[in-house]
């Protein structure tokens, strides 16, 4: 037993598998699944302030190395630098795999993109991330579970606890690293009947036995377990739920641990290669759906460009946001960069946004998943049509 | 038997109010809910965990011997390194697993002070949940639980990890039927929170330490008070006012030597030496309770002003001053009592009854006591739809106060709470755990709590008939739908696994 003490546990996702991880296996034959022929899209969301200026360094910014001091990466083709990218950008080196996908015209990445709102609360802007408003409790549902109420297709959130951007009218389940459960039919059945006053209680179990009883189906008996720590079997299970007749098409997954005040370089390392070990296992687990896959990952803001007393960064404004996948369309960068001199930082301190996040959200939901105009105006993204117009070419 | 309104109010009072009833307290309850609750407020705050446990100035030298430790390891590691490489490359004259004798030593020692140190605060998260599943005071308990989550600090970092039983020991239970200021300065002060929000290490930029290295300041306890503990993020602040808050706070750390050996802001120890070559004398360090030291070296000199006040330079009473003020704010008193309303009674809670307490709040300079009992009075309170979905924790104390049993081993708890989303003291964020039910009613929480009701239901010894447990457990809260599913169970398993199950077991 450990009271998580070290900081890899602070990610609740990893604590499933690392502590509560009781026999869980992957097959790792996913690719064999019969392929489902439809979209598919994992939306990742970097909980706590992810720090754009360390996953994609402007190393031509000439104020760059100056306002990061101890934490600014050293550039491509130097010790421990950062992997090319165009426009003189340098990928974090943690993230090889993404930048093979980046060299195969299969990752994307806008190194300034912002939530309509200046927030600098965690808790605040990832409400406003999630729920796709304009503003702050614009809406208690999430702008991903609309979407599959205006096209379709199945939802499914990583994690004990549905997140607020899966949360709303479709219905969805969910999953997590755990134990399993069997011969409980009967008790099932029971229990509908103790809940058929309690509509939260019933619909929920329901979803989530069944969810259950689909990771089960693809565990193979007698594999290891996967590997302390390991995230890429956490992406081949994620992978599993996705696959065949009955996958999932949308999912959510969380990462923790964003939030680097203190030593900043060993925590980004730690997080972009568990990022990095994510991806590698949707891919693997994926196979052949890869190829119809759009995976992105967001965060609620970015953080301060200049690097704090402790090595670390504060709260900030624009971050940056990757796209990844088989149906991604090559083109490297998304938007502008706004620059790094005191005159171009939001209030002196803060790197300044140049794109809406929700138009980034918008292209692929329009391109990818077929969402109409009128519903990602309307239900989904409300008050965003002159904003934030949905952005074209993505995928 | 007491009426049938009264059994009601008692199982009201014993599961939303508390953690849930134990076989008989229902019966005993019901001559007066109300009384029974108002009794458990007392002056001296909260009952706290049995056992022997280390006060936190006790902890802090346990602390330094682990970080002692751990530095000669890693000292002895990097001169051991060349060593090391080359025996791994002749395993014939040193097998590559074995390390020198010195380095293996201070690697050892190093795993068993953090062990030690872990073990301690899991023993008390243990005696913790002991006391909630034994304590005729549920009351006092939630209240004391509530507080804590207010105010969180959570063992997702090590650091904090090792404070946090005596933060809830020291800072939050003698406190939460004191003044709300009070709670407040007891808890920020603490080297669990010092920690957990990064305080001991920000460093007035020109402090004496500030202007000697580069150091600099860290706004996140600021922050995290002003949004998270006190007015809230719409309380009426700017970014301005955070730093500035992050300047006065400079200086709070941590009593002894830990502070200066790098758990703290670090400059301590070599700047004192420093400062003494250049025959300037700084102000001494000033310990206060608990493990809490004000560092004048470290403390951003001159005036601050916090929300359009100005306050005066006053050293630690500067930060003390600014957190007086914003436990007084009208913001303070309408967000927190609307956090009481939204966890004991809804999450979207009657706004008379926000109201009632926030009047409360204001009327009494914010004594806990006095909201508790406004709470208590309150008709909102005892409605009967049991709108509260119970935490995880919740669900395993109470499962054990109905069965008349307590946790016996962490390595049990552990792990159960872990599956169901809510490992022991480690919420995910500063925020605390959440608080509504479609937090914890999600679906897989929901098979994960069917899995451990199901085998704690199979491990269940006690020879009761379940429908008794049942009315022991729910009183006048047990529906007919439950009690009949409970009858015709077919074994006593089963019946169990229906009772924890059923909605007006999950709810309160």
């Amino acid at each position: 037993m450990t009271l998580h003490a070290n900081t890899l546990d602070r990610r609740r996702l990893l604590q499933g598998m690392t502590l509560g991880g009781l026999g869980l296996t992957f097959a790792g034959q996913a690719s064999a699944a019969t392929s489902s022929g439809r979209p598919k899209l994992v939306a990742v969301i970097a909980r706590g302030a992810m720090d754009g200026l360390s996953v994609t360094a402007p190393h031509q910014d000439p104020a760059y190395q100056t306002l990061r001091g101890g934490v600014a990466l050293p550039p491509p083709g130097t010790a421990n630098g950062t992997l090319a990218l165009e426009s003189g950008f340098g990928l974090h080196p943690a993230l090889a795999g993404m930048h093979g996908l980046y060299g195969d015209g299969r990752m994307r990445f806008a190194p300034a993109v912002s939530l309509p709102t200046r927030i600098r609360s965690h808790f605040d802007a990832q409400d406003v991330l999630e729920s796709g408003g304009a503003h702050l409790n614009q809406s208690d549902t999430g702008w991903l579970n609309r979407a599959l109420e205006a096209a379709g297709g199945r939802g499914l959130s990583i994690g004990a606890q549905t997140p607020l951007i899966m949360r709303g009218p479709a219905e969805t389940s969910s999953w997590a690293p755990g134990g399993r459960i069997g011969g409980q039919d009967r008790l099932a059945s029971l229990l509908q009947d103790l809940y058929v006053e309690d509509r939260l209680l019933a619909t929920n179990l329901a979803r989530g036995l069944e969810t259950e009883a689909q990771a089960q189906a693809g565990i193979m008996p007698g594999e290891a377990a996967p590997r302390r720590g390991d995230v890429s079997a956490l992406g081949t299970s994620v992978a599993r739920l996705m696959t065949g007749e009955t996958g999932a098409d949308v999912v959510a997954v969380s990462l923790d641990g964003w939030d680097t005040h203190t030593r900043q370089p060993a925590q980004m390392q730690a997080r972009l290669t568990q990022l990095d070990q994510l991806l590698a296992g949707l891919r693997q687990g994926l196979g052949a759906e890869w190829e119809r896959t759009v995976v992105v990952v967001a965060t609620e803001f970015g953080r301060t460009a200049r690097v704090n007393g402790t090595q670390g960064t504060d709260h900030g404004t624009a971050s940056t946001l990757l796209l990844a996948g088989g149906a991604v369309k090559a083109g490297g960068l998304i938007g502008d960069w706004p620059g790094l001199s005191d005159a171009a930082l939001f209030e002196n301190r803060d790197l300044a946004p140049t794109l809406d996040i929700r138009s980034v959200f918008k292209g692929v939901l329009r391109d990818h998943l077929g969402v109409d105009r009128a519903a990602l105006d309307g239900a989904v993204f409300p008050d965003s049509a002159r904003e934030a117009p949905a952005l074209a070419g993505l995928v | 038997m007491p009426p049938m309104d009264s059994r009601l109010d008692a199982a009201i009072a014993l599961t939303r109010f508390g953690l849930g009833a134990r076989v008989g307290e229902i019966e005993t309850v019901a001559a007066d809910p109300r009384g029974w609750l108002e009794g458990q407020i007392s002056p001296t705050g909260a009952p706290v965990p049995q056992g022997e446990f280390p006060n936190s100035d006790q902890r802090i030298l346990q602390f330094a011997e682990y970080r002692e430790a751990a530095s000669d390891a890693r000292q002895l590691r990097r001169a051991d390194a060349p060593i090391s490489t080359a025996a791994a490359l002749s395993p014939a004259m040193a097998g590559p697993m074995e390390r020198p004798s010195a380095a293996q030593a201070a690697f050892d020692a190093r795993r068993d002070e953090r062990r030690n140190l872990v073990q301690d605060t899991a023993q008390e998260f243990l005696a913790r949940a002991r006391l909630g599943a034994e304590t005729p005071d549920g009351f006092a308990e939630r209240w004391a639980l509530f507080w804590s989550n207010a105010l969180t600090v959570s063992a997702a970092k090590f650091q904090s990890a090792v404070f946090i039983g005596q933060y809830e020991r020291e800072a939050i239970r003698p406190n939460v039927f004191g003044r709300f200021e009070s709670l407040l300065l007891a808890a920020e002060s603490h080297p669990a929170m010092l920690l957990y929000l990064d305080q001991a290490q920000s460093i007035g930029p020109d402090s004496i330490a500030g202007q000697r290295r580069r150091a600099g300041l860290n706004e996140n306890l600021a922050r995290e008070i002003l949004e998270l503990h006190t007015v809230g993020a719409d309380g009426g602040y700017a970014q301005a006012d955070v730093t500035e808050f992050a300047r006065a706070l400079t200086g709070w750390s941590i009593a002894g030597q830990v502070g200066g050996r790098g758990m703290g802001a670090g400059a301590a120890g070599g700047a004192r030496q420093n400062t003494r070559r250049a025959s300037l004398r700084p102000v001494a360090d000033v310990e206060g309770a608990n493990g809490f030291a004000f560092r004048p070296i470290l403390h951003e000199p001159g005036e601050r002003t916090v929300m359009g006040k100005r306050y005066a330079a006053s050293g630690a009473a500067q930060g003390e001053a600014i957190l007086r003020d914003l436990a007084a704010r009208p913001a303070t008193a309408r967000r927190l009592s609307q956090r009481i309303a939204a966890h004991f009674v809804a999450d979207d809670p009657p706004p008379s009854l926000v109201s009632k307490l926030e009047a409360t709040w204001t009327r009494t300079g914010g004594r806990l006591d006095e909201v508790a009992r406004t709470l208590i009075a309150s008709p909102e309170a005892w409605t009967p739809p049991t709108a509260k979905v119970k935490t995880p924790y919740e669900f395993i104390v109470s499962t054990h106060r109905a069965f008349g049993s307590a946790p016996q081993r962490v390595q049990g708890l552990q792990p159960a709470l872990l599956t169901m989303g809510q490992p022991a003291w480690s919420p995910p964020s500063p925020e605390g755990w959440p608080d509504t039910a479609a937090d914890w009613a999600g679906p897989d929480a929901l098979v994960k709590r069917l899995e451990w009701a199901s085998a704690a239901a199979d491990a269940m010894r006690g020879r009761q008939e379940p429908l008794q447990i049942a009315e022991a457990a729910l009183g006048g809260r047990l529906s007919d739908r439950t009690r009949t599913a409970v009858a015709r169970a077919e074994s006593r398993p089963e019946a169990l696994t229906l009772l924890l199950m059923s909605p007006e077991f999950q709810r309160r």
